[in-house]
């Protein structure tokens, strides 16, 4: 079958994009979506064009690297499917899609399709581990974990941190996804020393990065391939709550003061009070 | 140690609310706790007014009574300052709060997208911020209107404490009633979205009460809604005069 399809193209970072429209020929219901502006690159660079850049790695839905809008929805229409594993058999021939990268200020595009989304991995980087002896494996039962905590714990670790939840919030938060990696650590046992330090390290992480708030419309939710709900959220906000009710020996030094932009004017004290605290 | 000097760090308040206020969570925390203070303020304002259908003599009777309880531990209409006091401050915090975070959000997504359709998002979730601007505009012209006489009223027809004869006085100007209908639309609105979002806010949601909370928020905001208009359009047909 024949496509038409309309392309946000972009040579780099500073360089302003536009879109442009192509046309794909013999696509097969079989291919998946990459694959299919596979097809695309191997024609223009036969015609000796730029081929359009797009991320991806493992093509099986797991590593998080695909994704982009197939018009206006992140991951195409297919709910619970990234777009390496859309096939083009819920397409039709003579369709025309839009392709738009992620937009949000903290994702900004690279290249055509591919936005740079490392933002996620300083989030990772606030509170996304745990501290444990090493050493010798300990005894794999030496800790017990409640069935309940190490399903909650699963469900949470299945997010493979695409950015689909950003790129489809109108305010481009990035809860859902803070919120499944807060989740994966602070149900389990292993979780519970560093929990409430975790929780504040990872939100202010959030801020830090330029990503907007939540205000709950479940967007994120109805597109992430992976499922992670909302719920999610609603436990990071009381993981919030529990934290700053607990603080109360010491003042708790976390990384990542408020910067964003639009908090210069409500945090003056937070960076007055990062100066005294270098 | 030169990764982590990258990396600014501040320190955590100690004072749990200003820890809370420091982050956009937090903000939305105080959203929720305050939005919870003016929504049974609402519901209690809503019932009150029904006492309109039991007659004159209920409810100017009533509106002593808001004056005169507490009585004799605490004087006249103080009571009723302590309440509209909490009430001010909570709207003052809601706004406070609302702008921040809304600044934030349209901060975090400079460049909107050329296609975007909304899957899960509702009328109603969508419209929050302005269904607030309207209901603060309404609150303003309210107060001037039935609480002080100074708008909607000809000179000598606002008569303090004679509730029944303002509201009916009021409510026969037609563009008046209508204007309360509408704002109690957008309050509908608000209240749909509002009150189970507060919920969420709060975390007090699991999967199995989510849906829930979603209805018990249509029904509140609905009774709401429904209760509020009955008395402008009992008014404007007669049934109240
Ligand atoms: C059709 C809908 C409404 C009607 C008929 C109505 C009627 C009234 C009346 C008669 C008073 C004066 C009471 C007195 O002076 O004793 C009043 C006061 C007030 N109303 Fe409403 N109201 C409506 C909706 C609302 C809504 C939606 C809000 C807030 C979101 C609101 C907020 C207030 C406030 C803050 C006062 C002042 C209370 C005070 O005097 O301290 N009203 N209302
Ligand atoms: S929560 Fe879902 S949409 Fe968001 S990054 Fe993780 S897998 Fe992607
Ligand atoms: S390429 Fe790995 S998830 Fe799509």
């Amino acid at each position: 079958m024949k496509l038409s399809l309309r392309i946000w193209r972009q040579k780099d970072r500073n360089t302003p994009g536009r879109f442009v429209s192509y046309e794909v020929d013999g696509v097969t219901p079989d291919m998946s979506f990459l694959e299919m502006l596979d097809v695309l690159n191997e024609d223009l660079t036969t015609r000796g064009e730029e081929p359009v850049a797009f991320e991806h790695d493992c093509r099986e839905g797991i590593c998080g690297s695909c994704g982009f809008l197939i018009d206006g929805v992140p991951h195409g229409p297919r709910r619970h499917t990234t777009v390496c594993q859309l096939h083009m058999r819920f397409f039709k021939g003579g369709d025309s899609l839009t392709l738009e990268p992620w937009r949000a200020r903290a994702f900004p595009v690279v290249r055509d399709l591919v936005v740079d989304r490392s933002a996620f991995d300083r989030i990772i980087q606030a509170g996304g581990y745990i501290s444990a002896p090493t050493g010798s494996a300990p005894d794999a039962n030496a800790i017990l974990v409640p069935k309940e905590a190490a399903d909650t714990a699963f469900d949470a670790a299945a997010c493979i941190g695409c950015g689909a939840c950003v790129a489809s919030c109108p305010n481009a938060a990035a809860m859902l996804f803070t919120a499944a990696k807060v989740a994966h650590l602070n149900s389990l046992p292993q979780g519970q020393p560093e929990r409430d330090e975790r929780t504040l390290n990872m939100v202010a992480a959030m801020g830090r990065e330029v990503f907007g708030t939540c205000s709950n419309h479940g967007e994120c939710e109805a597109v992430c391939p992976k499922g992670i709900p909302l719920e999610f959220i609603a436990a990071l906000n009381r993981d919030v709550i529990r934290a700053a009710f607990r603080r109360r020996r010491e003042p708790l030094h976390v990384i990542g003061a408020a910067q964003h932009p639009a908090h210069e004017d409500v945090c003056e004290s937070n960076s007055a009070q990062k100066e005294s605290s270098t | 140690m030169a990764a982590t000097e990258a990396i600014p760090t501040t320190v955590w308040r100690t004072n749990p609310v200003a820890a809370l206020w420091s982050t956009m969570v937090g903000k939305k925390v105080v959203m929720a706790v305050t939005g919870a203070v003016l929504v049974a303020f609402v519901i209690g304002h809503m019932l009150g007014n029904l006492k309109i259908f039991l007659g004159a003599e209920a409810i100017d009777t009533y509106a002593v009574f808001l004056r005169t309880m507490g009585e004799p531990l605490v004087p006249y209409s103080v009571l009723l300052w302590v309440v509209r006091i909490v009430l001010l401050t909570c709207v003052a915090l809601h706004i406070t709060a609302a702008v921040q975070l809304t600044r934030m959000n349209w901060a975090a997504r400079p460049e909107s997208y050329d296609t975007k359709q909304s899957i899960a998002t509702t009328y109603a979730a969508r419209t929050t911020r302005w269904s607030g601007v309207i209901l603060v505009l309404f609150i303003v012209y309210h107060l001037l209107h039935l609480t002080a006489g100074r708008v909607g009223f000809r000179a000598g027809e606002f008569q303090h404490l004679s509730v029944y004869h303002n509201v009916v006085t009021g409510f026969s100007v037609w563009y008046v009633a209508l204007f309360y209908v509408v704002a109690m639309a957008c309050l509908c609105l608000h209240l749909d979205h509002g009150i189970w979002s507060a919920l969420q806010t709060l975390g007090w949601n699991d999967a199995r009460s989510t849906p829930l909370f979603r209805a018990l928020s249509r029904v509140t905001a609905l009774a709401v809604f429904l209760g509020f208009i009955s008395v402008p359009v009992a008014v404007l047909a007669g049934w109240v005069r």
